[in-house]
């Protein structure tokens, strides 16, 4: 337990530390939100669809979200050569502890991230529908957190070193993050297209999260946290069976 | 005086090559014994499988009495370790480094502080315990490293390739830290490096791998006597052969590469 926490601890106090990280990781969702959200905004009203800031926020969020959640995950790869990885690798403490420290700490982490971009898309004009629900949304915000630091720590556990990087960014962050409905509404798309949002595990948490701050659900709060939770329970798993298989 | 670590027909094969090839040693309790060898000779992949960072694919190995895959904690809990890479964390400082060490070890708490203190001391880095590690040049990350190693008080001690890479004066420095210890705290010393003199100087002995086989072990003075050489050096040169060995760049050097580049 105490091996969770400090590890847990860690990322925390490494998070806190790098100012310049964190301001640096809110440059992209301040574009977004600025960029897309006045952009499309009036042609979004004219076509019928309301307030768009108001639609792209929760998206926005969640991106945020799963960018720093895969990161840290990925810092495996560096970290178990160059880093305290290898440090707790030879310590007397389980793998399972190790990935659960981590995972904790990277969801955490991601989640302070997560809440941050909540509140500068306050300064753009995004405003939740009911303060009730916001207790709601923050668990959205930690369940996505979780699902994508598990699945970063998942691959990260299968590669050896920073070249496939490009390749997990190119073929796997940003289509996830596209086809998710976190930019655009997924109701009228092609048939294929809304399947693969159907599969995509980043379509539940932006529709959780929409659903909690702006009452848009699609799918429904409770298909998207059960959807969410055993997806983390699925991922946590093989990650755990992944990690404990690396050796350096 | 007993066996501290035992290896017997020890092998490694990483799909069809075999990097440690049936090989056989002992260390006796409190010596310092250093294991030589060109590189890709197999001395990581010796310390990796003794340490429980790797599995054997055959033969057996007893650290401290116990066998890392059946007892992997009783293993590391008896030894500790300064890798050829560094693995402290930049973002922490120095005192926070020693911290997650001893939790993770489980020292209890006031024995923790009072060993921190002692060993911070030791290795002339007290007064920059709360300074981050990042700031640090690498002959203080390497103090570090070794005090952090002896935390918990381990049985054996692993080294790595300690030196490599620093000037002589910091060099001279780190053996004089780690005789003491070994001398102190009765810990063994186990230590790969590619500076001979070095394991002429501290070594009571030495083993010399090549290509995966012992080739040598003994005193210094024993395997010098044995190849008529006037130093280690020489004896190793004799044992090893001149020919340079080509090594193919692995992932790890990749990385080492970007590590580099980014430093800067």
């Amino acid at each position: 337990m105490s091996a969770i926490y400090i590890l847990w601890l860690r990322q925390i106090k490494r998070y806190l530390r790098s100012r310049a990280r964190i301001i640096g990781s809110l440059g992209q969702p301040l574009l977004f939100l600025i960029a897309l959200g006045f952009g499309f905004g009036p042609i979004y009203q004219r076509a019928g669809g309301g307030n768009y800031i108001q639609f792209l926020a929760p998206g926005v969020i969640a991106m945020s979200i799963i960018f720093v959640a895969i990161f840290s995950g990925l810092e495996i790869i560096w970290d178990r050569q160059f880093g305290f990885l290898k440090e707790t690798l030879v310590a007397p403490v389980s793998r399972l502890s190790i990935m659960m420290g981590r995972t904790l700490g990277g969801a955490t982490v991601a989640s302070m991230q997560g809440i941050i971009v909540f509140f500068v898309s306050l300064i753009a004009g995004f405003r939740p529908v009911s303060v009730m629900l916001l207790p709601l949304a923050f668990i959205f915000i930690f369940l996505c957190a979780l699902l994508f630091t598990a699945f970063g720590t998942a691959i990260a556990s299968l590669l050896e070193d920073m070249q496939g990087f490009q390749l997990i960014m190119n073929f796997v962050i940003m289509p996830l993050f596209f086809f998710s409905g976190a930019l655009f509404p997924l109701q009228g798309l092609p048939k294929t297209l809304q399947v693969v949002a159907r599969l995509n595990p980043l379509s539940y948490a932006v529709d959780g999260l929409r659903g909690t701050l702006v009452n848009g659900a699609r799918f429904g709060l409770m298909t998207d946290f059960w959807i969410l939770a055993i997806i983390v329970g699925v991922l946590m798993t093989i990650g755990s069976y992944l990690f404990s298989k690396i050796q350096i | 005086m007993k066996n501290i670590i035992e290896v017997k027909n020890l092998t490694k094969n990483f799909n069809g090559f075999v990097a440690v090839n049936s090989i056989s040693f002992l260390v006796k309790e409190g010596e310092i014994f250093a294991f030589l060898g060109p590189n890709s000779a197999g001395k990581t992949t010796t310390v990796k499988m003794l340490t429980t960072l790797l599995k054997p694919t055959r033969g057996e190995i007893r650290v401290n009495g116990y066998d890392p895959i059946t007892h992997p904690h009783n293993v590391r809990r008896s030894f500790g370790i300064v890798f050829q890479d560094q693995s402290l964390d930049d973002e922490l400082t120095a005192y926070e480094n020693m911290e997650f060490h001893g939790i993770l070890y489980q020292v209890p708490k006031d024995i923790r502080q009072e060993r921190i203190e002692k060993l911070l001391k030791f290795v002339e880095l007290w007064n920059r315990k709360d300074d981050l590690v990042k700031h640090f040049s690498g002959g203080m990350k390497r103090r570090l490293e070794i005090a952090r190693g002896f935390l918990h008080q381990p049985k054996i001690f692993f080294l790595d390739e300690p030196t490599l890479g620093l000037d002589s004066q910091t060099r001279n420095h780190i053996w004089n830290y780690i005789k003491e210890l070994n001398g102190k705290e009765k810990t063994t010393v186990f230590f790969t490096t590619h500076y001979i003199e070095e394991a002429d100087r501290v070594a009571n002995r030495v083993a010399i791998i090549d290509n995966g086989i012992i080739v040598a072990q003994g005193s210094p003075q024993e395997l010098k006597e044995l190849t008529q050489s006037s130093s280690l050096e020489e004896a190793f040169l004799k044992l090893t052969g001149h020919t340079i060995r080509e090594e193919e760049a692995a992932a790890i050097d990749r990385l080492r590469m970007r590590r580099k580049i980014m430093r800067r």
